[in-house]
């Protein structure tokens, strides 16, 4: 059995113990071990019902955790020990998961973390190697942020936002270690647009479509990165893009317009164009416009000035840089290029020198050295 | 989350406010230091913000290639060096300005006299490996 159709089975077990009368920490906690279980025993002798195994064996891992707190809980204990409701967790207990792992009460990366966990089915351990941390670090932080819900019952309203942002978050982070959170990320927002009909799920979801389907061009062999106008385009995966743009005209149709449509829009006028320089930078700079409407995000600021710079010329984007905040990430690096199109090399090796000590990550650091170098022989 | 090296020096750093050194504190302050220091780590993985914590010796030595065929050149130890790192902790945390309150904690550790010891930590951010972005 797949490891992903296993994953599948944890939130409904969660919701269908949290029914029997559990609350959501001991839920999450008892699926967890039953999932570890499942993992251990299914490869040599799989259930006939999965689904009904794990649900099984988390509730007889959750009354054995009762049993051992024992007296304390003795009133709890006889109310988880009636009957169990018979239906089957639906629709709204699956979103209602998702509300809740995305709490505004949590902290961003403990969101994230119980996400991962009680919806996407990881281990603890899955999850740290992914965020390079100790497991013992990432048991805490999720035991911590399912203190934090305490209170807060299952069926609270959630903002889908907040959800909204998490799953971002996540689909950022990218690939590290042995799990690919970017494909995690795809799957967590598939699942929830079928939950949901609001047109900024599948807005975000044609996003990461969009940015996947280009993963392949935007590293070279030897592992370096390669900017969007670099990129072979024939290695694009168009099968994804046309998915994707499926799924944000649908969105678009709705005529509620959010950041994540717009961003994918943007993204699609990309993915269109078949050379750098078919791109509609006309028609990019019109969405980046609908999209500082709806955030005012310097970050948005900055890509809007490198949009304007291709579509008006190097100094009509110079002066649109020039009104963004210059502690915005990237802007020496956009103010490097702008000033290389301009035709001045010498700001520009400069500039690209000083963005590559200011670079986050490796890859972009290295890049932006490469592109000094390249500037500082070629005179 | 974003992760930060918190680096101590044995010497480099500028002064502490509490400058005496460890040497000359009571074994009482020195055990209360200590604690501090424990009990501050496990504090950090309670919060899971915990990565890892390690010291160095004061010894060690420079090294660098020779030419091929030759062993490599060593110097040192140095007495004289003016930067020592005398070990770090890593942790990963939701913002900078979390670490830096963090750092802040770790530098009031007690010192001699009981009082904090004030000294100069060093806040280093990591860069990331591979992030695959929605930016470009």
């Amino acid at each position: 059995m797949q490891e992903e159709v296993v994953r599948d089975l944890v939130p409904p077990a969660i919701s269908a113990l949290c029914r029997r009368g559990a609350d959501f920490a001991s839920a999450e906690d008892a699926v967890q071990e039953a999932l570890l279980k499942a993992l251990a025993n299914w490869p040599d002798s799989p259930p006939r019902d999965p689904q009904a195994w794990l649900i099984t064996v988390a509730w007889r891992q959750f009354l054995d955790q009762l049993k051992s707190a024992d007296a304390r809980n003795a009133r709890e204990l006889r109310l988880a020990q009636q009957p169990a409701p018979g239906t089957p967790p639906g629709t709204d207990d699956s979103l209602r998961l998702y509300f809740l792992c995305a709490s505004p009460a949590l902290t961003p990366a403990s969101a994230v973390a119980l996400t991962l966990r009680a919806i996407g089915g990881l281990t603890t351990k899955q999850i740290a190697d992914a965020y390079l941390v100790p497991e013992a670090t990432m048991a805490q932080r999720i035991s911590r942020a399912k203190r934090q819900l305490g209170g807060i019952r299952l069926d609270a309203a959630g903002d889908l936002r907040t959800v909204l942002r998490v799953l971002y978050l996540v689909f950022n982070e990218g690939y590290s270690g042995s799990l690919d959170l970017t494909a995690e990320a795809i799957r967590l927002t598939r699942q929830l647009a079928s939950l949901t009909s609001d047109p900024e799920v599948r807005g975000l979801l044609a996003l990461m479509l969009l940015h996947h389907a280009r993963r392949s061009s935007r590293t070279g062999p030897d592992g370096r990165l390669v900017p969007l106008r670099s990129q072979d385009r024939t290695r694009w995966d168009t099968e994804t893009i046309a998915e994707a743009v499926v799924i944000l005209q649908d969105a678009l149709a709705a005529d509620q317009l959010g950041e994540y449509q717009a961003q994918a829009a943007i993204a699609a006028l990309h993915a269109d164009a078949r050379t750098v320089e078919e791109t509609d930078w006309v028609q990019i700079v019109s969405w980046y416009d609908e999209l500082l409407a709806i955030t005012d995000s310097p970050v948005v600021r900055l890509n809007r000035a490198v949009a304007v710079a291709e579509a008006d010329g190097p100094a009509v984007g110079l002066a649109a840089l020039a009104e963004v905040d210059p502690s915005v990430p990237r802007h020496t690096a956009a103010a490097a290029y702008l000033h290389e199109n301009a035709g001045d090399l010498t700001r520009a090796a400069h500039l690209y020198a000083e963005a590559a000590q200011k670079a986050g990550n490796t890859k972009e650091r290295d890049h932006l050295l490469r592109e000094a170098a390249r500037l500082r022989s070629s005179r | 989350m974003a992760k930060y090296l918190l680096l101590k020096h044995y010497r480099g750093a500028p002064a502490a406010t509490n400058n005496v050194p460890m040497d000359q504190w009571t074994p009482a302050e020195v055990d209360a230091h200590m604690k501090y220091m424990d009990d501050f780590a496990a504090g950090l993985q309670r919060t899971g913000e915990f990565v890892h914590a390690d010291a160095l010796s004061d010894r060690g030595m420079w090294v660098r290639y020779d030419g091929e065929g030759r062993p490599p050149v060593t110097d040192g130890p140095f007495a004289e060096t003016k930067d020592l790192i005398a070990g770090w902790m890593i942790i990963d945390v939701d913002s900078e300005e979390r670490a830096i309150q963090l750092a802040g904690e770790l530098s009031a550790a007690p010192a001699s006299g009981g009082k904090p010891n004030g000294e100069w930590l060093e806040v280093r951010p990591f860069l990331t490996w591979d992030r695959e972005t929605t930016a470009d």
